[in-house]
């Protein structure tokens, strides 16, 4: 076994996976990651579930020295300055830090988080069924908290096979898509106009439990109190003071304040991505359009592993792999047959 | 979906209060308006049978939610239920919002004939002091003692209308009603867990540390959310709860006897 030791890092960097689904009717919030796709991509490079723990990294820096033998990882997600012992490296992409050796990386320079995948995934003991950290309900594996500098994480010692980069698309650059409701008509026809007529930015003090935005002030019909309901991932609740909060996956289950919309998922790692100072809009779909959204966004995660390419000089040939046993974990990484069973799932049943 | 969620659902809306208050016979809800269907998102459909706290409205909420649990839904991921609605979250890939919609509505109104939990907790609470820091404020706000609140809060029988925000927050109904106090002006940024409190027409329970804007009456050793113990959550929605009062040094005991992992609270009956 090898050691991935946090050499540096920011606050608010976590252990993340799919989330922890099912105990939401006891309070529990689901966490996990801010952008699926990008937790989905980093774990596609190196054959394990999409979904597995990764270390999602906030937009301040890091750094993780392999101890104890060489450690194979992926980072995809927030673009930023990424180098090992110096040498500059490509996000989504693989790359494996040799024994004391140092993966740095830099500020975020666009996006907000970057998901650091291992090979192997990360070890720790899953509570409903998630290793994700709650610091609040005391959950996450191996660490019930954010990451600190001297934690250790154990991983498999790396088998010395061959790197991948992974072709993702460009990212959209329309308006952040809403689903109108569960209480747009709390809000008159002018303030859901102003909503999605406006030019809003995400606040610096936003958290993994909500982005807040600054924009014009949304005013209610009937008053901000309403008898709590249920929340989502993407949930826009308008609390008294008319600046909307996007609640992302450590939010309350329930809240007390009227949602005029939601944000589709197919936008809402975009939307987590989204730095604070940057203007964007949003743009109401229908339930059929949203679903059609839904639809191809899951076709893209399930086509990430046909997404990567060799990074070794000679380009290889991804079907002659098949019968080389070059890292056992990379083939594993183009297994199409286990993918279309996780990835048929937008939301974990 | 726009079909569903037009007029028809929204007048039926005006009738909430006028449900009977006390035992549902399910065999009548046949007969009740159908919950409003909204929109959460692409993967979620709250199913809203009334805007207000009304336990009626709530054990609809609490009816529907155990005909899912008995006669699954294939595409529904989980179920959320809160005082007034039940949060249902699906996956578009395998169900639409308008045929789940359908079937939420047909379920509604013939759910399952199992009836509610008939479990009854019994609660201990130190109240007061540094456990309730409130107490004496609410008690002048009210033009009464200390010892008349917490008899008037001790009196009630309460129901789990639901478990939210944070684990095992569990909010109840039943509040005596000259007990109602709006909330404070400016919550505070961090109570205790175990915190016992009152908002609105609202009593609660809350489990781990957080914000909150309700008044602080007192503090029981009881978690209702406790990893590595057989439950991990205590209470479930439907329960019935009454509280006790306990002296500070019981306090100090039992919160002991809890933090290695017993559960405190007395169940009455099952």
């Amino acid at each position: 076994m090898s050691r991935l030791v946090v050499t540096s890092i920011g606050p608010a960097s976590s252990v993340q996976d799919g989330g922890r689904h099912g105990a939401q009717r006891f309070g529990l919030t689901t966490s996990g990651s801010m952008d699926r796709l990008a937790l989905a991509a980093a774990n596609t490079l190196l054959g394990n579930a999409p979904f597995a723990a990764a270390i999602e990294i906030s937009p301040f820096g890091a750094a993780f020295t392999a101890r104890d033998g060489a450690v194979r990882v992926a980072l995809a997600g927030a673009s930023r300055s990424v180098d090992i012992a110096g040498r500059a490296v490509a996000i989504d992409s693989s790359m494996t830090i040799a024994d004391g050796e140092t993966l740095s990386l830099g500020f975020a320079r666009r996006g907000a988080f970057s998901y650091l995948a291992i090979e192997g995934g990360i070890a720790g003991e899953e509570m409903f069924g998630s290793l994700s950290v709650n610091a609040r309900a005391g959950l996450g594996s191996p660490y019930p908290r954010p990451l600190q500098a001297g934690d250790e994480l154990e991983t498999r010692t790396a088998g010395g096979g061959s790197e991948w980069r992974i072709e993702l698309p460009p990212v959209p650059s329309g308006p952040i898509r809403v689903v109108l409701g569960p209480q747009d008509d709390e809000f008159s026809d002018d303030a859901k106009a102003l909503f999605l007529d406006s030019d809003w930015k995400v606040s610096s003090t936003s958290d993994r439990m909500g982005y807040r935005l600054e924009g014009p002030a949304i005013k209610h019909l009937h008053g901000h109190n309403i008898v709590s309901d249920g929340t989502v991932d993407g949930s826009i609740q308008v609390p008294g003071n008319g600046a909307p909060i996007v609640l992302m996956p450590d939010r309350g289950t329930t809240g007390g304040y009227p949602k005029i919309a939601t944000v589709i998922t197919a936008d809402l790692g975009r939307l987590a991505q989204t730095q604070p100072g940057t203007a964007f809009r949003f743009r109401a779909v229908s339930m059929a359009e949203a679903h059609g959204e839904a639809r191809k966004f899951a076709e893209l995660l399930r086509s990430l592993p046909d997404r990567l390419r060799p990074i070794d000089k000679i380009e290889l040939n991804i079907d002659a792999l098949h019968g080389v046993n070059v890292a056992g974990s990379a083939v594993s990484a183009i297994d199409i047959g286990t993918w279309h069973a996780d990835t048929d799932l937008l939301t974990p049943d | 979906m726009a079909d569903l969620r037009e007029s028809e659902f929204r007048s039926a809306l005006k009738q909430d209060t006028a449900h009977p208050a006390a035992q549902m016979h399910y065999e009548a809800m046949a007969a009740l308006p159908p919950p409003r269907l909204l929109p959460s998102g692409d993967c979620a459909i709250t199913v809203e049978f009334a805007r207000t706290i009304d336990d009626a409205a709530n054990q609809r909420v609490l009816a529907l939610d155990r005909t899912l649990a008995e006669t699954p839904v294939d595409g529904v991921t989980e179920t959320v239920p809160t005082y007034r609605s039940l949060l249902v979250h699906y996956n578009p890939l395998r169900i639409g919002f308008d045929a789940l919609g359908e079937k939420l509505i047909a379920l509604a109104q013939h759910p399952s004939a199992r009836s509610e939990t008939r479990r009854h907790w019994r609660i201990p609470v130190s109240y007061g002091g540094e456990h309730g820091i409130d107490l004496e404020d609410v008690a002048r706000t009210l033009k009464t003692t200390p010892d008349d609140i917490v008899a008037r809060h001790v009196a009630g029988h309460y129901r789990v209308a639901m478990i939210g925000f944070s684990p095992g927050w569990s909010y109840l109904s039943g509040l005596d009603k000259s007990l109602t106090m709006p909330r404070r002006q400016n919550p505070r940024l961090m109570t205790p867990a175990g915190t016992i409190s009152i908002g609105g027409i609202q009593t609660g329970i809350q489990c781990v540390a957080a914000p909150s804007g309700w008044h602080l009456l007192g503090r029981t050793p009881v978690r209702t959310y406790q990893l590595h113990r057989d439950p991990i959550f205590l209470l479930q929605p439907g329960d019935r709860v009454a509280f006790f009062a306990i002296d500070a040094r019981t306090f100090a005991e039992q919160d002991r006897a809890a933090e290695a992992g017993e559960i405190v609270a007395e169940l009455v009956s099952e």
